[in-house]
Order: C-alpha cells, then sequence, then structure tokens
C-alpha cells in the first residue's frame, strides 16, 4: 500500500499542471538547499575544534549540551514557519478500501524524511563522531548522546504538527506559551533558574546511563501516537468540506467614492486585502518593516554609506508596494475572466491598481518620518525613495504584473509559499531596488550627496509626469498578454 | 433556415475556428444570431460550446475568423463590454464579496447606482428564494446551485442587449429549474434582450429558446426553429449519436477480440 501512496505522490509530482513552469523555482530550491547542508556539515564537522580553541578550559560537548535546548527552541520555530506535514488529498481516498491507519501512518513517515530531519544529523553526527575521537567517552556513551539528540529532534517534529494543527489560524494562543519562554529566558538571564543546565545535566545523566537515550525516542514514539490520533480524528470528509464560515460584515467605503471611475475598484482592493489571509498578512509585515531602519540608523558602519539609507528607503516606503505589486493582477486571478469580460476598461483597472500602491507608499513615508532623530539627511533620502518608488517602480512593477500567469490562491498564508511566483517575480526585484542604489551611489561618490538625491527626485517626477504616456504603454502590455494571462490563471494546483 | 421577419443581426461569426494542439474543436462556418432571439446552444460533452461563448466573450482568441457583436470585432475592440454581460463558471463570482457587495459591484460597472440594484434586485425574491440576500455570508461560501443564482441574476443587471449563460439550469434545484425558465422567458419575450444558453438539458432549451443549435465536435449538425416536434427530434438525433456510439465501440471490441 505504501508504494501506492509513493507512486501516487510521485504522479501528482511531475503531472501537475505547473511541474514545467516551476522547475526553475525547484532549482532554486535545491541549491538553497545544498547550501545549508554544506553549512551545516562545515559546522558539524570544525564545532569540536573551534569551541576547544575558542574555551579551552571546557569540554566542547558541555557547551553543546547547554546549548542544545536554545537550538532546539529555534529549530522548533523555524519549523513552525516553514514546515508543513507532508499532506495527501484524502478526498478521493475516503471512499475506497484502505485502511484510515495507513494512510495517517504513511503522512506521519514520511515527514521523517523531511530536510529538517536531514540537515541537524549533519550537525550532530559528525560532531559526536569528533568527540568520540578526542574524550574518552566510551563509544556506547557517544553513540547514546547521539541517539537521544536525534530522538529530540524527531519530537521537535512531530511537536511542530501538533503545534501548527492547533495555533497555525490562531496565533493569540501561543501568546501564553511565549511568556513562559520568556519567564525562562528572564530567569536564566538573572541566574534564579537555569531551565538549560537542567537539560544539561539530562543529557549528561546519558552520557553515564546510555539506556536513557531510550527516553527521547520514547517521547518521540508518544508525539508520533497523538499525532496520529489528532490526523485519525480529522479523517472524514466534513473536516475538510466544512467551510469555516465567517459572518460577512458588509463594508461600504463610500469615502473613496470621490476617486470617480476608479473607486469601485479601489473599494474591491480594500476589501480583498481586509478580507483574505495572504493579502491581510502583507499589512502586517508592511508594519513590521518599518522597524528595519532601526537595524541600520544606529550603525556607525553605515553614517559613510548614504546608498545603504537608500536601499532602506526603498523598502521601507515601497516594501507594500513590492509586496502587493508584484503579484498584480494574480491576485484577482480566481474572477479574472469576469474582470476581462466584464464592462471594464483595463486602464481604469490598472489606474486603480497604481493608485492603491501610492496611496500606501504615501502611508508608509509618513510613518518613516520620525527617522529624522538619527539625521535630516535620513528624512530627505527616505522622502526622495518614495518619489522614485511613485514614479518609477510602480509602472516598473505594474508593467512586470503583465507577464505574471501563475494564480494565487487568496486565504493561503505568504510564508514562504512561492504560490504565484515566476521568473517576472525575480527579474523586477533588479530594476526595483538595484537601479536606484547604483545611481545614488555613483552620483554621492563622484559629484555630491545633493545632486545624488536631486537626480533621484527628479527621475521619480519625470515617471510622475508621463505618468498617463506610461500607464498606456502598460495597458497596451496586459491589452496583448490577455490569453495567456486569463489561460494560466485558471491552471489550479501549485 | 429561413425566417419570416425582417431582422437586425446581433451576433455573427464567420469561419470561426479554434484550435487546441491540432485538435479543430470549433469550426462554424457562419452562424447569425438576430436581435432579440433566445438562442440555445446545445451538444455532448466537448461539442465546442463553452469555446463558443470564450471566443464571444474574448476570453480565447480564434485561431481563423472573427465574431462580431452587433457589428464591433470582440477581438479588436471593447466596445461591446457595456452592452453584454454573462455568467459562463464561478470564475465569474467574486469569492470574498457577498452577493448584495457583487450586484452594487457589477452594478456600478453598469452604471447603476445602489439603489438602482436594490430595486432591481426586488423582482428577484422568489428567484433567491431567501437564500442569497441578508444572509451575511461570502460568496465562497455560498452552495453550488446559490452562487450560480447570484452569477446568473447579476448578468442581468444594467439592461444588456446581449446574455450570454453557459449552462445556467445545471447545478439548480427543481424549483429553481423552473423559475429559471419562467424568467428567461419573460425576459425575452417582447423585449431586445439577445439571450444565449447552453445546455446539456434538451427539455429546458426547448422550452425557453426561440432556436436551437446542436453542435458536434465544434460542426454546426442542426439549426432548428423551436416547435412542438422540437425535443422529439433533438431526442432522435442524440439518442441517434448514443448508438452509433455504441456501434462504434462494438465494433472495435469485436476487432480487438478477433
Amino acid at each position: 500500500m505504501y508504494q501506492r501512496f509513493i507512486s501516487l505522490q510521485w504522479k501528482a509530482f511531475y503531472r501537475s499542471a505547473s511541474f514545467g513552469r516551476s522547475m526553475g523555482l525547484k532549482i532554486f530550491m535545491a541549491f538553497i538547499a545544498i547550501y545549508f547542508s554544506l553549512v551545516f556539515l562545515t559546522l558539524g564537522i570544525g564545532l569540536y575544534p573551534l569551541l576547544k580553541e575558542a574555551f579551552p578550559e571546557q569540554e566542547p560537548l558541555q557547551i553543546v549540551n547547554r546549548f542544545l535546548l536554545v537550538y532546539l527552541a529555534l529549530e522548533l520555530l523555524m519549523r513552525f514557519m516553514l514546515q508543513t506535514l507532508p499532506v495527501m488529498t484524502i478526498k478521493p481516498l475516503l471512499s475506497l478500501p484502505i485502511l484510515k491507519s495507513k494512510v495517517v501512518n504513511y503522512v506521519l513517515f514520511r515527514s521523517l524524511f523531511s530536510f529538517f530531519n536531514f540537515l541537524p544529523l549533519l550537525l550532530f553526527v559528525p560532531f559526536a563522531v569528533f568527540t568520540g575521537y578526542k574524550t574518552e567517552y566510551s563509544v556506547l556513551s557517544i553513540t547514546a548522546w547521539a541517539v537521544a539528540v536525534i530522538g529530540l529532534i524527531l519530537c521537535i517534529n512531530y511537536l511542530n504538527f501538533l503545534l501548527k494543527k492547533k495555533f497555525a489560524d490562531d496565533l493569540k494562543a501561543l501568546l501564553p506559551y511565549l511568556i513562559i519562554a520568556l519567564a525562562l529566558y528572564g530567569l536564566e538571564r538573572f541566574d534564579i533558574f537555569s531551565i538549560t543546565e537542567v537539560f544539561a545535566s539530562g543529557l549528561n545523566y546519558v552520557l553515564e546511563m546510555p539506556f536513557l537515550a531510550l527516553l527521547p525516542l520514547l517521547l518521540a514514539f508518544a508525539l508520533f501516537k497523538w499525532n496520529q490520533k489528532v490526523l485519525k480524528s480529522r479523517f472524514y470528509l466534513d473536516e475538510s468540506l466544512k467551510a469555516k464560515v465567517t459572518e460577512a460584515k458588509s463594508q461600504d467605503f463610500a469615502w473613496l467614492r470621490r476617486f470617480g471611475g476608479i473607486a469601485p475598484f479601489l473599494q474591491l482592493d480594500l476589501k480583498l486585502i481586509w478580507r483574505n489571509k495572504r493579502p491581510k498578512t502583507l499589512i502586517f509585515i508592511s508594519l513590521l518593516i518599518m522597524g528595519y531602519g532601526m537595524i541600520f540608523y544606529p550603525q556607525d558602519t553605515y553614517q559613510d554609506l548614504p546608498s545603504v539609507f537608500v536601499f532602506v528607503g526603498i523598502f521601507m516606503t515601497g516594501i507594500f508596494m513590492i509586496n502587493f505589486g508584484q503579484f498584480i493582477p494574480a491576485w484577482d486571478s480566481s474572477y479574472y475572466s469576469m474582470m476581462m469580460a466584464q464592462n471594464i476598461p483595463l486602464k481604469q483597472y490598472l489606474n486603480a491598481k497604481a493608485a492603491l500602491i501610492i496611496f500606501s507608499i504615501v502611508i508608509l513615508t509618513i510613518l518613516t518620518t520620525p527617522y529624522v532623530f538619527f539625521g535630516y539627511k535620513i528624512l530627505v533620502i527616505n522622502i526622495v525613495c518614495a518619489i522614485y518608488n511613485i514614479g518609477i517602480n510602480v509602472p516598473v512593477l505594474l508593467f512586470a504584473g503583465s507577464f505574471n500567469r501563475k494564480r494565487i490562491d487568496l486565504e493561503k498564508s505568504p510564508f514562504m509559499n512561492y504560490q504565484g511566483t515566476g521568473a517576472a517575480q525575480w527579474l523586477v526585484g533588479l530594476p526595483l531596488l538595484i537601479m536606484p542604489i547604483l545611481i545614488f551611489w555613483v552620483l554621492n561618490k563622484f559629484v555630491s550627496f545633493e545632486v545624488a538625491t536631486i537626480v533621484l527626485a527628479a527621475l521619480g517626477l519625470l515617471g510622475i509626469i508621463f505618468k498617463k504616456a506610461i500607464m498606456e504603454q502598460i495597458t497596451e502590455a496586459y491589452r496583448k498578454n490577455k490569453y495567456a494571462m486569463i489561460n494560466g490563471f485558471k491552471q489550479t494546483g501549485e | 433556415m429561413a425566417l419570416n421577419k425582417q431582422e437586425n443581426k446581433m451576433i455573427t461569426a464567420t469561419n470561426l475556428t479554434k484550435v487546441y494542439g491540432g485538435t479543430k474543436v470549433l469550426d462554424v462556418e457562419h452562424l447569425e444570431i438576430p436581435k432579440g432571439q433566445s438562442f440555445g446552444l446545445v451538444g455532448n460533452n466537448g461539442a465546442g460550446k463553452t469555446t463558443f461563448f470564450s471566443l464571444l466573450l474574448d476570453l480565447i482568441q480564434p485561431t481563423t475568423g472573427s465574431i462580431f457583436n452587433n457589428e464591433i470585432t470582440v477581438s479588436q475592440s471593447e466596445a461591446w463590454k457595456p452592452f453584454t454581460s454573462s455568467f459562463i463558471d464561478e470564475s465569474f463570482l467574486i469569492g470574498y464579496l457577498t452577493p448584495e457587495e457583487y450586484f452594487y459591484f457589477v452594478g456600478e460597472l453598469r452604471n447603476r447606482n445602489k439603489a438602482d440594484v436594490a430595486a432591481f434586485l426586488q423582482n428577484f425574491d422568489e428567484f433567491f428564494n431567501g437564500e442569497i440576500l441578508g444572509r451575511k455570508k461570502y460568496l465562497r461560501d455560498l452552495s453550488k446551485g446559490n452562487q450560480k443564482k447570484v452569477g446568473i441574476v447579476a448578468a442581468l443587471i444594467g439592461d444588456p442587449e446581449v446574455v450570454i449563460l453557459d449552462e445556467p439550469f445545471a447545478n439548480l434545484d427543481p424549483s429553481t429549474q423552473i423559475r429559471l425558465k419562467a424568467l428567461i422567458k419573460k425576459l425575452t419575450a417582447g423585449s431586445e434582450m439577445t439571450v444565449l444558453i447552453s445546455s446539456h438539458d434538451l427539455i429546458h432549451v426547448t422550452e425557453v429558446c426561440e432556436r436551437i443549435v446542436v453542435l458536434d465536435k465544434g460542426h454546426v449538425v442542426n439549426d432548428i426553429k423551436t416547435s412542438e416536434a422540437t425535443l422529439k427530434e433533438l431526442e432522435q438525433y442524440f439518442a441517434g449519436a448514443a448508438v452509433q456510439v455504441d456501434e462504434e465501440q462494438q465494433e472495435n471490441s469485436f476487432k480487438s477480440e478477433v
């Protein structure tokens, strides 16, 4: 039976509608995977000598033991954001004579082969081997230690799925746990009670009594069973079909009416953003990015490098532009045929999108004004960047949008969500961020700060002045690509 | 088929073909639909009904030929949009709007203000059967049948001259099917509205359409002015098609046995 599941999943993978189209993305992900594997392997091999050199009077294994809890916590956080349970489409299987437990077990076993379980092996196994050679711990002790660590990682693997099921839709419920974690951190910090020491001594017991290594494994097994129970209880059609019906509230945004012809589209876009998970999250991301300046502005290193501030400026004032704009018009992908058949002039549709983005740039620029605290230059740069964003980057993004062919599911979370991402998204980043930085850097270096800012602002103003003609061209691009877009947006699946 | 009264033509298709990957899915040499006609398109799966409607709405590009909607070439100008409305499938609905918001949105696109739309919707109380308005639900949370009701009614907002409905009867419950038939008859009787409907259900189309065109593998194989005998004729035709397929299959299985 498991072989059949594997063959089913393999078919789902290479027969998916976008198999060829998303190949580039897969290759990119593969490179990232190889990169991280190498990093972890190097770290795993180098960890013992490095720690020995940095803290000669301490046992590297003891240091690792003390940090292991922090490591596991971080890994859990990472997994919570990135790793998902390997899903199978169970609907067609429900009516077939297949034991539910088989499907559930298959899904849970398969999660063991996740890349996230492979990475730590590269780190801990070489380290264990190294430690075994260099110290007088017996082979048995070291093996037991390695087994215990792997057991703990498997616990994290299954714990993550439980947490996800419980909290993915309700992040607020995580708050008490966060408070506990913070409290533990505080106790640790002020040397009142050290949870990491307790954890480390637990691992030391494993070194003394190797059979204790079974404990983490048993814990992992218990978590596996728990997962099994939870998944089995969800193995019903109504679980997946039962739509979470939220009571719809009618909103009007009547004040938008003063924008005339584009008003209905602005209203629609605001509803789109407010009522769907993925675009809604973008708002919060945009607000978070407002803190980006705090990373750069206070640092002395960057004070003589205003080009970096241009990057920060473009990014902060344009974060919503980048996040929302790169997927225009894919946000409307699920009803794009209607938009094309209805009485909607393309030009108005695009103008509405541009207006929304410009509105966001203005708001975000106002929000960045407190950074004037770090010098008037920063305020000037941010305003100039905003003008450049409005004049140049908005049309660039809209134009790039005419190459979008991929459907977007509005209700999915945007984290690690590559749905809708194609070559256009990667390519557009280049002119968006690099061009203004390059222009600014050259002029600032060889002429002066004033000239550099004036040129950037002038470019933006040119874009604003010729907006009408530029939008005309962009509309033409959308018209040309219309059929390919309609067809592309109809393809469901990854 | 010669029709008696002198008519203005509304929709004309000439030399229209659509080829997908070497297969011709639509091949219509000449088809004219006069103004005010209720026009039915029937055919088995893959006959080209949706392809024809998609071409008419400029959602796909014809391989050859063109369609004129009120003398406007649909693939070259957008001027047909103000007087044409349609409901093809759920990709015509905006899932995160409530039905009311969707109606108002469509209304705005067709220059009807909120009051106009609200007054218009009052005519459909019976059709909606209390399941659409004021339910505080988003369109994505409605059942397939109720979504269809919303799509059909939205396509009627703003007095369009041409209304295109693809499979309007599918997914509707029996009462709503009957109400929809009455609605379409009311719309076309004595008005200039041209209604194009496709369906698998021969009884429904013969009841509401003045003229029925049968498509088979992209070709127009029959063009009938609806009369008492039409249903029989159509049933015979499709039964014949079924028998033909049966025979072919038998022949094939025979061959494979030998």
